[in-house]
């Protein structure tokens, strides 16, 4: 049963990176947009992500509850060492989710959208960096729970170079998949062109984040080469994940919307692939040789097998209607 | 102050916070299905805009609720490892499933709000009912997971292991029933008085009289109806209290000494110092009669149990008098409002009583808070009663009063926000809603 739960763990968390990064991606896209054409994309946004947005971040706390009933001793782990960049992703959720709320459903149009759209924008990129800083953080080797100081346990346990860098780079991603997402739904070809220019230098973006990753492993010594290319899934991933970005190059601009959205979904899941395979099942490296693995730590076994009964009911629930809300609302707009 | 009593104050922040926006979020769907049904029966256009003005309301609340529910489940593994470590698997069961329900009422939501005049108009009504339903399971399985630290059951404690768990019986022990049963119905009281109080203002300063009058009626029907069965439910409740948890019992009714005949403590400042109450009024044998039938039952009071053992007895009891005198004025209100519909009397020209609901608008919620302070702190010290103490789970990292001044700016200026956007919602009234039928 441990199986069913870690598939689920990890399918959530896919799941999270590609709907909820879309997401986050809109506020970062309209952060990087000019002046001129920052209301047009607020509304496009609006119009397209308005049903789906509040289910999109739905996957976070399917992950939170899968960490916490199955693996209470990880769960524990990260929210002790990780606590100040939880926190902070934490303001970043409230900020973006109420201002997003806020601006769209505050009765008086006047100053007050501006300070809404502010918050949305910042938050839009503060949330996923932090999330990054995290997922980063909990692979280093960084956290030392014996410690005796409070910069080494609580500050450097997640800010050094590698995690700022891997922090970067999905904040580059996210922004890359929603102009993915956003070029399907535009109304005018000039607004196509817009999205088309910006999914490049956002790819653009992740190339060099990416590059910077690799260089701030090398600085704070973390062997990110050997795990990514020291076994077959990881070559294959990361060159699965290279063929499908040069056909999103090629068919950016005439190829169907569906296409490259499956292409750009296929790429960051070949990446996810390339940077959990190496450490399944351990899922937090402390410095040192110690680990916490979703194997040797999970909780209980019955804690495990009614949450495994409860993912599984649950998803017999959710996988329709959330396909069908997706469905119809693409469907009348494409109408 | 120190990191502990800020971890407490952070965590007591979240969740004060928490529980508007989640009762609101939980209750007024039902209000709008109501008001969708009769636009849909009748077709009268006032129905629709009443369903539409509401609408924007549980958008409100829901965003801001769905955000600090999120934060919630962090913060029970920032705040308090010690207890997640082990309680995680135990009572992760009604979170999982509050996952599932609270996916379900997100979906739903979307279908609703943005569904207008694009599906067949029964399947849109019925996403509505959706929201109500998944959001009133979540909140019944969020409070199943509480009442689960104050009975603990499903698992067997020995020399700091926890074995032999089994979540099902966690999840259904023995206080899961009576504590939410006592949340639904408070749900219901709260923002139904605090509904039906806006918009008897509303109808008190003559403006939309039609929209206010019929949205009057639907929320003060709910709320009523919650607010006469509540004193029922919070009896049931007491009595499991006295049955489970004896030390917060005594610490609710201020009772320092164990003995028969006991009285009954109407207001009064208990000091723990010494062990006395000022300025109360007591009734004699009363709760030894209301907890036994008759005045020889024994109650404990608090020397029964260990100094270190003992709730805090001020805050306790005091909000224990605030809500169960809430509680009366609101079923006494009820009792009057069903009085008058029932005599037909037109209760849009009886304004005393428009004007008296208009003043009730805040008291539900702040016997919802102060429920919830007579569950918590009564609770202490355990986090898990009778097997684990707040203090020994609190994080062990420093500088928490920190997060706690952060939290309580970001909160601060929520509320803010929320109570700017309610206010411009209804000043807007007559603009978005105004249409002649």
């Amino acid at each position: 049963m441990v199986y069913v739960v870690i598939i689920y763990l990890w399918t959530a968390l896919l799941l999270y990176l590609l709907l909820g990064g879309a997401d986050f991606g809109a506020g970062i896209i309209e952060l990087f947009t000019s002046d001129n054409n920052k209301n047009r994309t607020s509304i496009t946004m609006s119009r397209t992500i308005g049903p789906i947005w509040e289910a999109n971040h739905m996957w976070l706390i399917i992950v939170i509850v899968i960490l916490f009933t199955g693996f209470p001793e990880i769960y524990s782990a990260v929210s002790t060492y990780l606590h100040i960049p939880l926190l902070i992703m934490l303001m970043g959720i409230i900020a973006r989710g109420t201002a997003f709320a806020f601006r769209h459903y505050d009765a008086i149009e006047d100053n007050m959208q501006k300070l809404y759209n502010k918050i949305f924008r910042y938050s839009s990129f503060i949330t996923p960096f932090f999330l990054g800083i995290i997922a980063a953080s909990a692979v280093s080797g960084t956290i030392k729970p014996e410690a005796d100081n409070y910069l080494d346990a609580y500050i450097f346990s997640w800010l050094h170079f590698f995690s700022i860098a891997v922090g970067l780079f999905t904040v580059s991603i996210c922004g890359y998949l929603a102009a993915i997402f956003l070029i399907g739904e535009t109304e005018t070809d000039e607004e196509r062109k817009r999205y088309i220019i910006k999914a490049r230098s956002m790819n653009m973006a992740a190339a060099a984040s990416g590059a910077l990753v690799f260089a701030a492993a090398a600085h704070d010594h973390i062997p990110l080469a050997k795990w990514l290319f020291g076994n077959a899934v990881g070559i294959t991933a990361i060159s699965a994940a290279l063929v499908s970005l040069i056909l999103q190059w090629q068919l950016i601009r005439r190829g169907s919307k569906v296409i490259i959205r499956v292409l750009a979904g296929f790429q960051v899941t070949m990446i996810l692939v390339a940077t959990t395979f190496f450490h399944y099942p351990r899922i937090i490296l402390f410095s040192g040789e110690r680990y916490l693995s979703l194997m040797e730590h999970h909780g209980d076994d019955k804690a495990i097998e009614s949450l495994a009964l409860a993912l599984l009911i649950g998803s017999v629930f959710i996988l329709p209607a959330l396909f069908y809300l997706i469905y119809s609302f693409q469907k009348r707009i494409v109408n | 102050m120190n990191d502990f009593m800020a971890a407490r104050s952070q965590m007591a922040l979240s969740l004060a916070f928490h529980i508007i926006f989640s009762c609101i979020g939980m209750v007024m769907p039902f209000f709008m299905a109501v008001s969708h049904f009769y636009y849909l029966r009748t077709g009268r256009i006032v129905f629709r805009n009443i369903t539409n003005a509401w609408s924007k309301g549980v958008a409100i609340f829901f965003a801001t609720g769905a955000v600090s529910g999120t934060v919630l489940s962090f913060e029970l593994g920032l705040l308090w490892p010690g207890f997640m470590k082990h309680a995680g698997p135990i009572f992760g069961l009604p979170f999982s499933l509050e996952g599932t329900a609270f996916f379900i009422e997100a979906i739903a939501l979307g279908f609703f709000l943005y569904g207008w005049n694009k599906f067949n108009k029964w399947f849109h009504w019925f996403t509505g009912v959706v929201v109500g339903l998944s959001g009133l399971l979540s909140g019944i399985l969020v409070v199943a997971a509480n009442a689960w630290m104050n009975s603990p059951a499903g698992f067997t404690y020995s020399n700091g292991i926890y074995s032999n768990i089994d979540p099902v019986k966690a999840m259904f022990n023995p206080a899961w029933f009576s504590e939410a049963l006592h949340m639904c119905l408070a749900a219901f009281a709260a923002t139904g008085f605090a509904v039906a109080g806006v918009h008897a203002l509303m109808i008190v300063r003559r403006r939309n009289i039609d929209f206010h009058t019929k949205a009057f009626r639907i929320a003060a029907i709910f709320a009523c109806t919650a607010a006469i069965l509540q004193p029922l439910s919070g009896d049931h409740s007491a009595r499991e209290v006295v049955d489970r948890q004896p030390a917060k019992m005594a610490a609710m009714e201020g009772l320092f000494q164990t003995g028969t005949h006991v009285p009954l403590l109407i207001g009064g400042i208990p000091d723990e110092k010494t062990g006395r109450v000022k300025y109360g009024i007591e009734i004699p044998g009363m709760l030894s009669f209301m907890i036994g039938g008759n005045t020889h039952t024994m109650v404990k009071g608090l020397d029964a149990f260990p100094v270190e053992d003992r709730a805090p007895v001020l805050v306790t009891h005091l909000a224990f008098q605030i809500m169960v005198a809430l509680g009366t004025l609101m079923a006494g209100i009820s009792i009057l409002y069903f009085f008058i519909l029932w005599k037909k009397r037109d209760f849009s020209k009886n304004r005393w009583l428009l004007k008296l609901f208009a003043l009730t608008t805040p008291l539900g919620f702040i016997a919802v808070e102060a429920g919830w302070t007579v569950t918590e702190v009564g609770r202490q010290p355990w986090i898990l009663h009778g097997i684990l103490r707040t203090k020994d789970a609190v994080t062990p990292m420093p500088g928490i009063q920190y997060t706690f001044y952060l939290f309580t700016a970001v909160y601060l200026s929520l509320a803010f926000f929320v109570v700017l956007l309610l206010y411009r919602q209804i000043k807007m009234v007559p603009v978005l809603y105004d249409i002649p039928e």
